[in-house]
C-alpha cells in the first residue's frame, strides 16, 4: 500500500497524484515510469514520472482519465495498492548531459506530455542547458502545470488548435519556422503529433527521440504487450524504452496496436461508469 | 499389480467451463494401494532419477504405513516445494521413468503420492521445519520463482536474514503468472509463500532490481546476492504480420488469465474475445495457453511444426488437451499472419512441415513449399520459449551471449552474488530451479560454518 496524499483534478480529464514512496524513486532519472494499481484486483497502469521529491520522498504523477483504469484511479482518495517502479530506461540526454553539450536541443510535447517533458528539461537546466519548448494544446483551458514549465524553460512557444494561445495550429507548423535552430529534438505526447513530427525532422536529418506508451502488462518484458516496431525489429517499449528514436519506430503500428482491446475497453468504461 | 492406480479427474464436459483443478488428487485408500506397488528396492533407480534426490521409496513405506508426518520428513529434506513439484515435475521422464516396475506395466505414481503427502502436511498443519537461531548474516534474493523461493527456504532455517525482492506485485515467479489455476491452484502457491513468510524471509513485491535498486545498492546492503529472475522474455516469430492486434505471447495471456484474474467474471483486466485461436508450440506452455483459451469458450488450436511425437510437452497435459477438444494441426508452420486494414488478424498462411533428419536428438523438419494453405482465425498466440530476464544486469554480471548469467556452480561473475534457475539455463523446469536455490543456498552456508 502506498499513500496517496493529493488526487487532484487539473482540468477535463487530467489528474495529479501525489505518493508517499519512503524513498522507492530516488534513484529515478527523467524518462522512467512507474507501474500503479488502484486495488488488488485493478489492472497495472504505466505512468511516465512527472516529478520527484527527495526530501518528501513524493513522487508525482499527472495522468489522463482514458479509460476505466485510469478513472478508477481518479477516485482514489486514500492509497493504492501497488507501485512498481522506477522502471524502463532513463532518458539519454538526461542520463549523460555531458555527451550532449554541443547539441542544440528542442523539446516538443503535446497535452499531457508535457508532464513527462518537464522533470527532463528540468534536469537539462539544472546541467546548464538553456531549453525552448514547443507545447502544444487543445486550446488556453487545456495548459497544464504552467508555472513550473516556465521556470525550467528558456522560451516557450504555444500552439492551439482553437488559436486561443499561441499559434493556432499543431506543433509541426511551429516546428517549420524554427527547426533550423536546432540539431536535436525530444517529442512526448499523442502518437500521432509524435508521427507528424518525426516525419518532418527525417526528411531535414533532425535527431528527434520520442516516448512511446503502448499497452503494458507487467512492464518487466516478460509480456510482449507493448511491443512496437522500431528499425523492422521488435522491440519491447517496458525494457528496451520507453524512448526510441522517432525515424526509426512504426508510428502506424504503434497506432493500430491501441486499439487491441478497444472493444473490451469499452465494455470495462461501461461498466465502470455504471457502478 | 501392474496397473497404477488412477488418480480421478474432472469430467471433461465440465471443466472446459471452470479453471478449477483438473485432477484430483488420491484418496488415503487410494494412495496406500498405490504405495503398497513399491517394491522397495534396494538401489532405487526412481531416487537417482529425481534431481533433487529425494528418498522415495522411503516416503512411500511412510505411506503405507500411513504415516504422513514421516512421510513429510522424508520428502522435505530434499524438496521445498513438494506440492508444486508433486503437481507439475515431468515424473515421467524423470523418477518414474526410471521405476523398475515400469519395465512390465506402470511406473509407481510417485508424482501423485509426493503430492498426496504434501497436500495433507498442507490440511493438516504439519510442519517439519526447526529453525536456527540468527547468524547476523542477510542475503537478498531477486525474484520470487521457485529458484528464489527454494534458496530463501534454506537460508532463513539456517539463521540467515532473508529478503526476496520481486518486480511484479505478486510472489510465486512462473507459479504464480504462467502455470494456469486449473494445474496449479494459486492457493497452493500462496502457502508456500506464507511458510516462508512465517520463517522470517521478508517479501518485497513491486521492486524491479536493476532499475528501481540496483545490484550494487543490494551489495552493499546485504552480505550475499542470489539471483533467480527466470528466463520470462517472450520470443515472437520475424514474419509478416507479427504485430497485427490478435498476436500475442502465450506469457501475456497467461498473464493477463492468471496473476491478472481474467477469467472471473467482472475481472478489471480484458482479454480479446476470439472465435478461433492458433497456439503455435508444442511444450507445456503452449498446453497451458491453449487449455486456458478453451475454458474462455474459443475453438483453441495447437499448431505444433513436428509431430505428435516429439512435441516436447508432458504426455499427461497432451492427454489432457485432446480430451478437453483441443484440435492438434501438427507438421505446420504459419509463414504469414493475415489482416484487415485494421490490423486485426483474419487468419494465417501455413505451410506444411516435413520430418528430416535427427540433429542434435532431436527430428530436424523443413518446409514443404508446394503446400502453402490459408486458415481463418482471429487469434494466434506465440508459445515459442523465452529469453533470460538478464537486461538489466548487462552492465554488471558477465552474460552469454543468448544473455543467461554465466556462472561456476551458482557463483556470478561477482564475489558473493549468486545465480540459479531459468536465468542461468534458460527456460527448464520448476524442480531444476528449486535444485539450483538450494545449492546456492548450501555454498551460502557452507562459507559460514
Ligand atoms: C506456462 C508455463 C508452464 C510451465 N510448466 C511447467 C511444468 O509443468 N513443469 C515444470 O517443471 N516446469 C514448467 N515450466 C517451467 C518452470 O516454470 C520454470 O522453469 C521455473 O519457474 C523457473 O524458475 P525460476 O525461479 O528460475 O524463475 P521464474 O519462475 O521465472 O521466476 C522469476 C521471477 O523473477 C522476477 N524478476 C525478473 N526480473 C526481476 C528483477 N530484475 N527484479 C526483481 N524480480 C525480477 C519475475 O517477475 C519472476 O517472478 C513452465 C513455464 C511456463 C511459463
Ligand atoms: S509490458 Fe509486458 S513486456 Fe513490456
Amino acid at each position: 500500500m502506498y499513500k496517496v496524499v493529493k488526487n487532484e483534478r487539473l482540468n477535463d480529464k487530467i489528474y495529479h497524484m501525489v505518493i508517499m514512496d519512503e524513498g522507492k524513486c530516488k534513484n529515478f532519472i527523467p524518462g522512467q515510469f512507474v507501474i500503479v494499481m488502484s486495488y488488488i484486483d485493478s489492472e497495472r497502469v504505466p505512468l511516465t514520472i512527472y516529478d520527484y521529491d527527495k526530501e518528501l520522498k513524493q513522487i508525482h504523477l499527472i495522468y489522463q482519465v482514458v479509460g476505466a483504469s485510469t478513472l478508477e484511479l481518479s477516485h482514489i482518495t486514500d492509497n493504492i495498492f501497488s507501485m512498481v517502479g522506477p522502471i524502463g530506461n532513463p532518458s539519454e540526454i538526461c542520463m549523460s548531459p555531458d555527451l550532449y553539450k554541443d547539441k542544440k536541443v528542442l523539446y516538443i510535447a503535446g497535452g499531457v506530455g508535457i508532464a513527462p517533458v518537464y522533470p527532463q528539461i528540468k534536469c537539462l537546466k539544472e546541467n546548464g542547458f538553456d531549453i525552448d519548448l514547443i507545447y502544444g494544446v487543445k486550446s488556453k483551458d487545456y495548459i497544464i502545470i504552467d508555472e513550473k514549465i516556465k521556470s525550467v524553460c528558456n522560451n516557450i512557444f504555444y500552439t492551439s488548435d482553437d488559436g486561443s494561445i499561441g499559434l493556432e495550429g499543431n506543433v509541426v507548423d511551429y516546428l517549420k519556422k524554427i527547426y533550423n535552430n536546432y540539431n536535436y529534438i525530444v517529442c512526448i505526447g499523442p502518437v500521432i503529433m509524435m508521427k507528424s513530427v518525426s516525419e518532418f525532422t527525417k526528411k531535414l536529418g533532425i535527431k528527434t527521440i520520442v516516448s512511446m506508451n503502448p499497452i503494458m502488462v507487467d512492464g518487466t518484458g516478460m509480456c510482449g504487450a507493448c511491443r512496437c516496431k522500431v528499425d523492422g525489429k521488435t522491440k519491447f517499449a517496458c525494457i528496451d524504452g520507453p524512448e526510441f528514436d522517432g525515424a526509426l519506430v512504426d508510428f502506424d503500428i504503434a497506432l493500430k496496436r491501441m486499439n487491441i482491446y478497444k472493444d473490451e475497453e469499452k465494455e470495462l468504461l461501461n461498466r465502470a461508469l455504471g457502478e | 499389480m501392474n496397473e497404477r492406480v488412477s488418480m480421478s479427474v474432472q469430467d471433461k464436459l465440465k471443466r472446459i467451463n471452470n479453471f478449477d483443478e483438473v485432477e484430483l488428487g488420491f484418496s488415503k485408500e487410494e494412495a496406500i494401494k498405490e504405495a503398497s506397488r513399491c517394491l522397495n528396492c534396494k538401489n532405487p533407480m526412481c531416487t537417482k532419477g529425481c534431481p533433487v534426490g529425494i528418498e522415495i521409496p522411503k516416503f512411500i513405506e511412510a505411506i503405507k504405513n500411513d504415516d504422513i508426518n514421516l512421510a513429510y520428513e522424508i520428502i522435505k529434506k530434499s524438496s521445498n516445494l513438494p506440492s508444486i513439484c508433486g503437481r507439475v515435475c515431468p515424473q515421467e521422464s524423470q523418477c518414474e521413468g526410471k521405476c523398475i516396475r515400469g519395465l512390465k506395466g506402470d511406473a509407481i505414481a510417485i508424482g501423485a503420492l509426493e503430492r498426496y503427502v504434501a497436500d495433507q502436511a498442507r490440511i493438516n498443519n504439519i510442519n517439519s521445519v526447526v529453525k536456527k537461531e540468527k547468524n547476523g548474516k542477510s542475503v537478498a534474493i531477486v525474484g520470487s520463482g521457485p529458484a528464489g523461493l527454494s534458496c530463501a527456504g534454506e537460508l532463513v532455517k539456517e539463521g540467515f536474514d532473508v529478503t526476496i525482492y520481486e518486480a511484479l506485485h505478486k510472489a510465486g515467479g512462473v507459479l504464480i503468472y504462467g502455470i494456469p489455476e486449473f494445474r496449479l491452484p494459486k492457493e497452493i502457491v500462496d502457502s508456500e509463500v506464507e511458510s516462508l513468510k512465517n520463517l522470517g524471509v521478508k517479501i518485497e513485491c513491486d521492486i524491479e532490481v536493476g532499475t528501481t535498486i540496483t545490484l550494487d545498492e543490494l551489495r552493499d546492503k546485504f552480505d550475499y546476492v542470489f539471483i533467480g529472475t527466470g528466463a520470462g522474455l517472450p520470443k515472437f516469430m520475424e514474419i509478416d504480420g507479427i504485430d497485427a492486434n490478435g498476436v500475442f505471447s502465450a506469457n501475456e495471456i497467461l498473464t493477463r488469465i492468471n496473476l491478472m484474474g481474467a477469467y472471473k467474471k467482472n475481472s478489471k483486466t480484458p482479454i480479446k474475445r476470439a472465435k478461433t485461436a492458433y497456439v503455435i508450440g508444442g511444450g507445456n506452455v503452449a498446453m497451458d495457453a491453449v487449455r486456458s483459451l478453451k475454458r474462455l469458450g474459443i475453438d483453441a488450436h495447437i499448431m505444433y511444426r513436428r509431430s505428435m511425437d516429439e512435441m516436447p510437452a508432458r504426455k499427461r497435459e497432451v492427454e489432457h488437451a485432446k480430451e478437453e477438444g483441443i484440435i492438434f494441426d501438427t507438421l505446420q508452420n504459419p509463414k504469414k499472419i493475415v489482416t484487415d486494414s485494421n490490423n486485426n488478424v483474419i487468419g494465417m498462411e501455413v505451410v506444411d512441415m516435413e520430418l528430416s533428419d535427427i540433429v542434435d536428438g532431436r527430428r530436424s523438419v523443413i518446409e514443404n513449399n508446394n503446400f502453402v494453405h490459408f486458415i481463418e482465425c482471429d487469434m494466434v498466440v506465440m508459445a515459442l520459449g523465452t529469453s533470460p530476464n538478464s537486461k538489466v544486469f548487462k552492465d554488471d554480471l558477465e552474460l552469454d551471449d543468448k544473455g543467461l548469467i554465466i556462472v561456476d556452480d551458482t557463483l556470478t561473475s561477482i564475489d558473493g552474488v549468486y545465480a540459479g534457475g531459468d536465468i542461468t539455463t534458460g527456460s527448464a523446469t520448476v524442480i531444476l530451479a528449486m535444485e539450483a536455490g538450494k545449492r546456492a543456498a548450501k555454498k551460502i552456508i557452507d562459507l559460514n560454518n
